[in-house]
């Protein structure tokens, strides 16, 4: 099913004028389909997720965490970044640093769910709730352009990534798998591989788009260098801030189109899948 | 037990980093200029996740067998590969030149 259709229907949903049981059943069906390209979404970061789970299950059990413990912790806490920061840090020193360093190191949520805001529904808690399937893939795949992201698409994309963190944190928690295995197979390539794909559709927006990422990497490799990976990413994302440049040429019909977006409820991405015609293997390619 | 308070204190750290802007703003709509670079932070976000995926934190050399992978992925892409088979490409490159 085309995007824009399913975004048509979660307007309409947003508006209320979806009340009678035919339109009721289109709108299910539409947040259905939404979820499920989600899910399609998801099965590749979720694979690398599993891989990183199983480092993090096989160090955390030759730290001697406990089985029972360290799934419940991937089960609940569900972040890589913050999870190996805990147990990297706290047999090293103060239980308090390594609690502030592993919560500080995700600090982008702060930013992510500021942007998200606009595309949640509901109260301030309900908000709050909706916004806990955020995860940096699915924060990705469910933008769809003019500042807005479809929350039941990132949900979806959410799944197979927090199935895959849990199946993961089991297995290399219960097998200790040799980290000269995941080595091997080139398990490491598979999350900037599919970073560097979504990010090919992403800057073919507009050169704001390619001057912003252009900038996060710069920032993001100049940090590395004096500081952990969590925080370099939370100064990439000053990168963004090419946005309060002037719209540029180049994108100006798709800056155009957002600003109709934003004035209508339409949706830019869609109209970019129209053209493009979705990916074959449902993944969020184009879409994204 | 200190491991499982910290664990406990990590995971509703996380809980209230993602929930935290939802509860600020609650209704209110950002500004225009703040929409404008919101619509920037995915492909922002993006490049610095390569980034640091493909840098090492202690330092040291850049793993080049990693960037050969990632680079295969992308060209695969450009091929007009579907991405999860882009990807895997990527993986099998890297995986064969460790190999050899």
């Amino acid at each position: 099913m085309g995007r824009s259709l399913a975004y048509s229907s979660c307007e309409k949903e947003s508006s209320g004028s979806g009340t009678n049981a035919g339109g009721h059943a289109a709108d299910q069906m539409t947040t259905r389909s939404r979820f499920e390209e989600g899910v399609r979404a998801g099965v590749g970061p979720g694979a690398a997720t599993f891989a990183l789970g199983l480092s993090f299950g096989a160090a955390a059990s030759i730290a001697g965490w406990g089985t029972a413990l360290t799934i419940l912790f991937s089960m609940l806490a569900f972040s890589g970044s913050a999870q190996f920061a805990l147990l990297t840090t706290l047999p090293t020193g103060n239980a308090g640093a390594a609690i502030a360093s592993a919560a500080l190191i995700n600090a982008r949520y702060v930013v992510m769910g500021i942007a998200l805001n606009d595309s949640l529904r509901g109260s301030r808690l309900w908000r709050a709730v909706q916004a806990q399937v955020l995860v940096d893939a699915s924060f990705v795949v469910a933008y769809r352009g003019a500042g807005l992201f479809d929350i039941v698409r990132m949900a979806g994309a959410s799944v197979p990534q927090w199935l895959g963190w849990v199946a993961g944190t089991a297995v290399g928690v219960l097998t200790r798998p040799s980290s000269d295995l995941l080595h091997d197979t080139g398990a490491d390539v598979i999350f900037p591989a599919f970073f560097l794909v979504l990010l090919m559709e992403e800057v073919r927006r507009s050169l704001r788009a390619l001057l912003s990422a252009l900038c996060g990497a710069v920032i993001a490799g100049a940090m590395l260098l004096v500081t952990e990976p969590g925080y370099a990413l939370l100064a990439a994302t000053a990168g963004a801030l090419v946005g309060l440049l002037p719209e540029d040429p180049v994108g100006s019909g798709r800056d155009q189109a957002s600003g109709r977006d934003e004035a209508s409820g339409g949706d830019e991405a869609s109209g970019r899948d129209e053209a493009s015609g979705g990916d074959a293997d449902g993944t969020p390619g184009s879409s994204a | 037990m200190r491991v499982a308070l910290s664990m406990l204190a990590v995971t509703v750290a996380n809980w209230v980093m993602k929930a935290s802007g939802p509860l600020a703003l609650g209704h209110r709509q950002l500004p225009r200029t703040a929409r404008r670079i919101v619509a920037l932070m995915a492909p922002t976000l993006l490049a610095g996740l390569i980034v640091v995926e493909l840098g090492d934190p202690d330092g040291g050399d850049l793993n080049w067998t990693q960037i050969v992978g990632v680079v295969v992925a992308g060209a695969a892409r450009l091929l007009k590969l579907p991405m999860l088979l882009a990807v895997l490409c990527g993986a099998a490159a890297t995986a064969v030149l460790r190999l050899m």
